[in-house]
């Protein structure tokens, strides 16, 4: 079976500590993560984490049993890169007398859609919202010009099927 | 006992009032139902054995000699009535020496509540004296976990800890308190859980899978079934014997499976796994359905996976869906308490017999019989075997003691050797293989059946990991029998070298101290043997004996536990010598 992406959602109970045991799940299994977000989510008093990582399905799916065993998880869902609707976003810290130099600069921030957060007489910064490789692309176009600070997020995603939360989470309030 | 437990339910539950944190903890553990309960006392927990003191009459605390002890007594106690066992230490390195029984009782699904001392909340993540993030060490290693700060959370905390221990796929969890919380007052109100909403610790039963895998058992033409721990922690022996019975379909155990099922019925096949029987293993590869009852499919039962069973189509009955497919592949996957499932599915099960099938059993047994158990049993060497040595336990004790194994060679001849009619009496670590487990564990299991006759089984090597424990036997009085079989060798290791390592046998020699002596330094009656003539008499002695008794058995030093599965190899490559 083949390595790919995926994008594992788990929706939690919001308590201390339980990052830690899902995390233990993957180090547990050798599994690098690539990417991690947590925050709210459209569920009062329910978290959920975004994490992506490189490996096969098989894996995947008993990783996802792994963490859905845990006692304060709700749910794990597990999606490829074409089932959801995902945004990274990055930061970009650059010499401001590039962007007076070199005329290229600006044409990059205007073709990849990127904003211009705020501009000093030392730096300006450029924010970049997309899909993985679009941030990528820009990364590499504006690499050579020198960059003096980077920065990614984790990636955030919703699924492009419900996730059928609201129901489980009644379900459970019913029982 | 009992009818003072149900008063110490009733003073609790329901009841309003102004106590410290530490009173909190006692209360809730007797409204829990603990009668005992193993610990060590230090620094951040003194405000609770304060409690102890005071309620003493009502919560029997064992001092053990050292944390370890005190939780494998409590899984030992757990394993051998169903109860949850409960220990107790101190923040830092009581707290880490718990962590080898959190292991162990995660992995065998034991449960087992631990409450430890932590420092003040105003210390916390400050390198204090005696300050460990237990929260984080034990994570990877237990069911559920938590840190209380405040005494207002104790009751909920200890309450959901129970819960989550004991129900579903039972395990150890551990409550972490700050000594200040231990301290501090606040109004009292005890109430048990009863659920948790992101927690579903029995999956629902699925009729239709129930009639799939009827129907696939139904139309077998050689099955097989392996039952494991399962059966015994969902208590379903009875299920499981009609089950057999009706189907007629032989039934083998996985080490954790045994005692579920009486040793001497028609349908007992045996032990599967790397030193299990050779029938069951070598018709792992042959049966054309494979009925897994309550196990999970460890790699010491499957030896090499991509050729184990690949023939069978397999029914997978089980409590934890993240068993499902974890490493074979399974047909059906009945979801459930098999005490329910089985159940379920008894009504839809043709009755039948497979006259021509056990007949292949029966002729592997014959090889295996007089391959290796005849020569086990009945020795033409002069040194004793450690097979007899268990054969003659079973003989004196009518089969009726609980037999509580350490962990190597011993372990694998008491697994394979000794007999039972009741269930819960085969108690050892299984799945982390901890040496050092069997004496408390005994000790444990003991208070937890103080009728049964229990009989600690372990080697030289194992039995000096935790043989401090022998302090607490004196000191509590618990009357448990210890058997060492002596070989003066990590046996199982020096099996490996032998077998594998072309004999260079790396620290594996053991010069051991004078065994009899130790014990009669802690009071315990000690006898040692050597020869076979003495071996019954010794025996009887030691079992017919009222307090605890020390039995040192001198056994060939190089003897080979067999069948044996190679690592990597498969299970139809089960070897006899």
């Amino acid at each position: 079976m083949e390595n790919k992406f995926y994008t594992i959602t788990i929706y939690t109970e919001n308590n201390v500590g339980l990052l830690n045991r899902v995390s233990g799940i993957f180090l547990k299994r050798h599994i690098n993560i690539e990417s991690i977000n947590a925050s709210s989510s459209e569920i009062q008093d329910v978290h959920k984490y975004v994490i992506v990582v490189h490996t096969t399905e098989d894996w995947v799916r008993k990783i996802i049993g792994q963490i859905e065993k845990q006692v304060e998880v709700i749910r794990a869902y597990y999606h490829t890169d074409e089932e959801i609707i995902y945004q990274e976003s990055a930061i970009f810290k650059i010499k401001s007398d590039l962007l007076f130099d070199e005329r290229q600069i600006q044409n990059i921030i205007k073709e990849s859609n990127s904003q211009i957060v705020t501009v000093s007489r030392e730096f300006f910064v450029i924010a970049k919202t997309g899909r993985r490789h679009e941030i990528e692309e820009v990364h590499d176009k504006l690499k050579p010009y020198g960059i003096m600070q980077f920065v990614r997020s984790g990636r955030i995603s919703v699924s492009k099927e419900t996730m059928e939360i609201s129901k489980i989470l009644q379900e459970f309030q019913e029982n | 006992m009992e009818t003072k437990t149900l008063q110490n339910k009733q003073e609790n539950i329901g009841v309003k009032m102004k106590i410290t944190g530490a009173e909190a903890v006692i209360r809730c553990l007797l409204a829990e139902g603990v009668d005992v309960l193993f610990g060590y006392p230090g620094g951040a927990i003194m405000p609770v054995y304060d409690e102890l003191f005071k309620f003493q009459d009502k919560l029997h605390h064992v001092l053990t000699r050292h944390e370890q002890g005190a939780i494998h007594a409590a899984q030992g106690y757990a394993r051998v009535n169903g109860k949850v066992g409960v220990a107790m230490a101190t923040s830092g390195p009581g707290a880490t020496n718990l962590v080898t029984g959190l292991a162990d009782a995660q992995i065998d699904s034991t449960p087992v509540v631990c409450i430890t001392g932590q420092v003040a909340r105003h210390l916390l993540g400050s390198d204090a004296f005696q300050e460990t993030d237990i929260v984080g060490i034990s994570t990877p290693v237990t069911k559920w976990n938590c840190q209380v700060t405040m005494a207002e959370d104790i009751p909920a905390m200890i309450a959901k800890a129970f819960y989550i221990a004991r129900t579903g796929r039972p395990g150890p969890v551990l409550v972490d308190i700050t000594k200040n919380a231990q301290f501090q007052e606040f109004d009292f109100e005890y109430k048990p859980c009863t659920g948790i909403r992101s927690y579903k610790p029995v999956p629902k039963l699925n009729v239709e899978k129930i009639e799939a895998a009827a129907a696939l058992i139904n139309s077998a033409k050689k099955p097989m079934i392996v039952f494991g721990q399962g059966i015994i922690l969902g208590e379903a022996e009875a299920e499981l014997k009609a089950f057999v019975e009706k189907s007629g379909i032989p039934a083998a155990w996985t080490i954790l499976g045994l005692s579920a099922m009486d040793s001497e019925h028609p349908l007992n096949v045996g032990m599967v796994g790397m030193h299990g029987n050779y029938a069951p293993n070598l018709l792992t590869n042959e049966c054309d359905v494979l009925i897994a009852l309550g196990m999970r499919f460890d790699d010491r039962v499957t030896g090499d996976l991509s050729r184990y069973a690949k023939q069978a189509k397999v029914v997978h009955f089980e409590i934890d869906p993240a068993e499902i497919d974890k490493n074979v592949k399974t047909e059906v996957a009945v979801l459930g308490d098999v005490k329910e499932t089985l159940a379920a599915i008894l009504p839809h099960i043709e009755e039948k017999t497979y006259p021509d099938w056990l007949k292949e059993f029966e002729t592997l047994y014959q090889v295996e019989l007089k391959k290796v158990i005849e020569p086990e049993l009945n020795p033409e060497k002069e040194g004793l075997t450690m097979a007899e040595v268990i054969n003659q336990i079973n003989i004196t004790s009518e089969q009726k003691a609980v037999i509580v194994s350490d962990v190597g060679q011993h372990q694998m001849f008491a697994c394979r050797y000794a007999k039972f009619k009741q269930s819960k009496s085969n108690i050892t670590s299984g799945g982390l293989g901890t040496m050092g487990f069997g004496l408390p564990a005994a000790m444990g299991a003991k208070m937890g059946a103080p009728d049964r006759p229990v009989v600690a089984i372990a080697g030289d090597g194992g039995y000096q990991m935790t043989i401090q424990e022998l302090g607490t036997i004196f000191q509590t009085q618990i009357p448990v029998k210890i058997v060492v079989l002596n070989n003066e060798f990590l046996g199982m290791v020096r099996q490996w070298q032998q077998l594998f390592f072309d004999k260079r046998y790396a620290s594996t020699e053991m010069i051991n101290p004078d065994f009899v002596k130790i014990a009669e330094g802690y009071h315990i009656k000690a006898k040692k043997i050597s020869k076979r003539e003495e071996l019954a008499a010794s025996v009887q002695e030691m079992m017919q004996h009222e307090g605890a008794y020390f039995l040192e058995v001198m056994v060939e030093k190089e003897d080979n536990v067999f069948p044996m599965i190679p690592t990597g190899a498969s299970v139809s490559e089960c070897r006899l010598s």
